[in-house]
């Protein structure tokens, strides 16, 4: 990196490491605009909004310029003022300009920005041609005609999550932000994580509203509605009434809630307690028996989602836990609706999140009870402050209140769920403490904090030395993984959280969603933590109290029906197989071979080739339809084949012939004779 | 073997001689289209999964270049140049006679029997003849004119050969 100075507007600067121009003139106190520059992501170059004049070079994009020793930068002449201008128009003109009843208004940069740079009319027509909204996703809305082609989606996909869901499709004017084929945004492999709803500067991306829906529950008398709050929640729903990030608000969020007509209003951090009961727990009775380590955390819904359609083989090493908003839900429908004299059908679980995949991980058919959702509705942040708007309360003016009771009490082990770490150190506190017997109040463990992609940790624990890993951001958490895998690093619990910074970075948090925000709400919460009375489950009497009603006692047989699950192989991608043979109809057998990318990395391309060899020597070529197929969802037993409509697995090259005999040819042998 | 085998075959094939190379994604879009004709959706899903990147960025590559085609050609692919030159002798009531002959609505490149693709092309730098017409990258007629390229065309669905074509071009 050079080192030197730069003149920006007259005044001398400092390089200093600066990787660009604009990182040089921020310093000199002036904030470019910009549309597709974030720090944390690579640089793009696009929207050509950084512009500033260079003498001896002209105009540059100073976010793609590196500085150099002796530049005299101008950043305010007529000519980047007039250019910006021109580029907001050009912009505005692509764009579907329905402001007023754009749910970004109020939030969008690109309204912003045209009102700071001075747009006041716009020179070019408007497209006539309207894409159709993309509203598959239980979490993520896309309209198409709002985006302005910045690229931000599609690098917070592919760089910090490492999932590549968006790409540019087709060309020029035709241009199109999307994902593979088209698809409906359900039917490929989005996690639901809400990373690029964070990043998208307009209404291109926005979270799927429940709102109405939960007004319906809530104005409905025959109902019992119970909402629950998420620890990062609480730091972040100031933001959108004037409070800085992590300024605590816990109170006023109560009042609100209740002033809004919850009946109930409760918190997560009562079953993020018993999470970090049954985790450790689970925990410490894998390493005692010898069961699958490293144990994976299971708290985050687009993380288990990601596990389950690309890492087959690690589903046995995620917790069983369920998070602690399907743990909360499980409580309320099945336990505290009976307590109250209700069918679960008649209380309605609302729960408020920082997250877009809580609204996927809600749907679960996995979380019900007597056949209704264990929760109901799952608003953000943001959607739960635009109903406190909606209703006119003065956030502001409310006097805190407290939560209810009996659900409404958690540590401060609890709380600090919502930053990446907090998991981790939850388990440690109550690990420490259940070893050791010791009652030492709070257990600060530090290596795990902060906003490092992959954090390492080592803990002296009963005479064996705990190995633990952190990482957020799932492009991190494939790294990690692939050092697993190989054997380069051993860890015995492992935590991941699908967002930058953990839930505080959550795609429902409040716009911005920068990095400097995210510190924000993690000082926040760990303000909050030191606060609390209480910094470890085991201490938290509510919890003990339910445990014993409830459970008579925690992990056991009635906790694991309860508060734990199953986690099953999904298949990335919809879409037609690759047919091998000519499709015809009457053929008796069909024959899917997997090619999903678990199957082909086994090699299933060579047993497709095999069974085309096999039926041409047996001659069967007439009576077997053979195709490849896109994943069987069973990736964690071997290349899966289908024969009609029985699933084989554990198909190898070596077994292929007599797979083929036995199961193959025998379904062929009856029509052969008629 | 039959057909859809072969070429299930040549397509790993093709995969496998470059290596499963992602820098080599254009190269193996266009040697598997010569083989399919066109890129079926469930073939690209299957190269992003051999090359081990995401579908949406084959996607992404597929549809920016006009080269490529995710929907089936026609037996015949018709090419009209509409560069410059070809554009200015004529190239667009030639373009449009064959679409209206052969009843291709807004938007449509081939029709439903699968027979017939017009598509156009920005320059084949045989300015001198034009405007131009190709049929199959393999037959090239100059000096096109709406009539003559009819009459091509009825050559064409009459079954007759490479010869017959010349003839009525003539």
């Amino acid at each position: 990196m050079p080192g030197g100075k730069v003149t920006v507007d007259g005044h001398v600067v400092e390089i200093n490491d600066a990787r660009n121009i604009l990182e040089v003139v921020r310093r000199a106190g002036v904030k470019l605009p910009t549309f597709c520059y974030h720090s944390e992501l690579s640089v793009y170059g696009a929207c050509r909004m950084c512009m500033v004049e260079v003498e001896g070079r002209g105009l540059v994009a100073s976010c793609s310029t590196p500085p150099e020793d002796g530049m005299v930068i101008h950043t305010n002449t007529s000519r980047t003022r007039r250019l910006r201008r021109m580029i907001i128009e050009l912009l505005l003109a692509n764009h579907e300009r329905e402001c007023t009843s754009c749910e970004r208004s109020g939030s969008c940069k690109l309204q912003q920005l045209a009102r700071q740079m001075g747009v006041t009319k716009v020179r070019f027509g408007q497209r006539d041609k309207k894409l159709p909204v993309d509203d598959s996703s239980p979490a993520i809305v896309k309209n198409p005609n709002k985006c302005i082609l910045c690229g931000d989606c599609v690098r917070m996909c592919k760089e910090i999550q490492g999932l590549g869901v968006w790409d540019f499709a087709f060309r020029g004017s035709k241009t199109q932000v999307t994902t593979a084929f088209n698809k409906p945004l359900a039917e490929v492999a989005c996690v639901n994580c809400g990373q690029c709803v964070a990043v998208c500067p307009t209404g291109a991306l926005t979270v799927k509203s429940e709102v109405d829906r939960v007004w319906e529950a809530i104005q409905d008398p025959h109902k019992v509605v119970v909402v629950q709050v998420a620890p990062a929640v609480r730091v972040a729903i100031g933001e959108e009434f004037g409070l800085l990030p992590g300024e605590k608000a816990t109170g006023q969020l109560v009042a609100a809630l209740k002033k809004l007509g919850f009946d109930r209003v409760f918190d997560t951090l009562f079953a993020a307690d018993m999470t970090t009961t049954e985790e450790a727990l689970e925990l410490l009775d894998r390493l005692a028996k010898g069961g699958r380590l490293p144990l994976f955390t299971s708290c985050c819904p687009a993380w288990v989602k990601y596990a389950e359609q690309f890492h087959a083989d690690l589903l046995g090493n995620l917790s069983t836990c369920r998070s602690p908003q399907q743990m909360f839900g499980s409580l309320v429908k099945k336990f505290y609706a009976r307590e109250i004299g209700k069918s679960p059908r008649d209380v309605v679980c609302v729960s408020v999140m920082p997250c877009t995949a809580k609204k996927f991980e809600a749907r679960r058919p996995e979380f019900t009870t007597d056949g209704v959702p264990d929760v109901d509705f799952v608003l953000t942040t943001v959607e739960l402050a635009q109903m406190i708007k909606e209703a006119g309360i003065v956030f502001n003016e409310l006097e805190p209140e407290v939560f209810d009771s009996p659900l409404g009490m958690g540590s401060g082990a609890a709380v600090i769920y919502g930053a990446s770490g907090g998991v981790m150190e939850s388990v440690v506190r109550f690990v420490s403490a259940h070893l050791t017997g010791s009652d030492v109040g709070r257990v600060d463990f530090c290596p795990v904090r902060g906003m490092q992609g992959i954090k390492e940790a080592e803990l002296e624990i009963g005479g064996q030395t705990l190995k633990m890993a952190v990482v957020h951001g799932l492009a991190n958490a494939e790294k990690l993984i692939g050092r697993i895998k190989s054997g380069d690093a051993f860890y015995h619990a492992v935590e991941v959280m699908a967002c930058p910074g953990g839930c505080l970075g959550g795609g429902g948090q409040p716009y911005p969603n920068s990095t400097a925000a995210r510190l924000g709400r993690m000082k926040g919460l760990y303000a909050l933590d030191r606060a609390e009375q209480l910094h470890r489950p085991q201490d938290n009497i509510f919890v003990s109290r339910a445990y014993e009603k409830w459970f008579g006692g925690p992990a056991n047989a009635n906790t694991h029906h309860s508060l734990h699950t199953h986690y099953y192989p999904r298949r990335r991608i919809s879409g037609k197989p690759v047919e091998v043979t000519e499709h015809r109809e009457g053929r008796p057998v069909e024959v899917s071979v997997c090619v999903g990318t678990n199957c082909y990395l086994k090699g299933s391309y060579d047993i497709l080739n095999r069974f085309i060899e096999l039926a041409r020597q047996m001659g069967l070529t007439d009576y077997v339809q053979l195709r490849g197929t896109f994943c069987l969802e069973c990736c964690d037993r071997g290349v899966s084949i289908k024969v009609n409509d029985e699933i084989i697995t554990g198909v190898t090259l070596d077994n292929a012939e007599e797979v083929f005999k036995n199961q193959i040819s025998a379904k062929v042998r009856p029509h052969l004779l008629v | 073997m039959e057909e859809k085998g072969r070429k299930f075959g040549k397509l790993q094939e093709i995969i496998a001689r470059h290596g499963g190379q992602v820098s080599h994604l254009i190269a193996i879009l266009q040697e598997v289209q010569q083989e399919y004709r066109y890129l079926p959706e469930e073939v690209l899903a299957y190269i992003a999964t051999a090359l081990n990147i995401s579908p949406a960025v084959v996607y992404g590559v597929a549809t920016f270049y006009a080269q490529f085609s995710l929907e089936p050609k026609g037996k015949y692919v018709i090419r009209v140049c509409d560069g410059t030159a070809c554009h200015v002798r004529g190239a667009e009531p030639i373009h449009f006679a064959l679409r209206k002959e052969l009843g291709l609505s807004e938007g449509q490149r081939t029709t439903d029997d699968l027979q017939f693709t017009v598509e156009t092309v920005s320059c084949l730098g045989a300015c001198g003849l034009a405007p131009v017409v190709t049929i199959n990258d393999q037959e090239v007629y100059g000096q096109m004119s709406p009539e003559g390229v009819l009459k091509v065309l009825r050559a064409l669905k009459s079954g007759g050969g490479q010869e017959e074509r010349r003839e009525a071009h003539a």
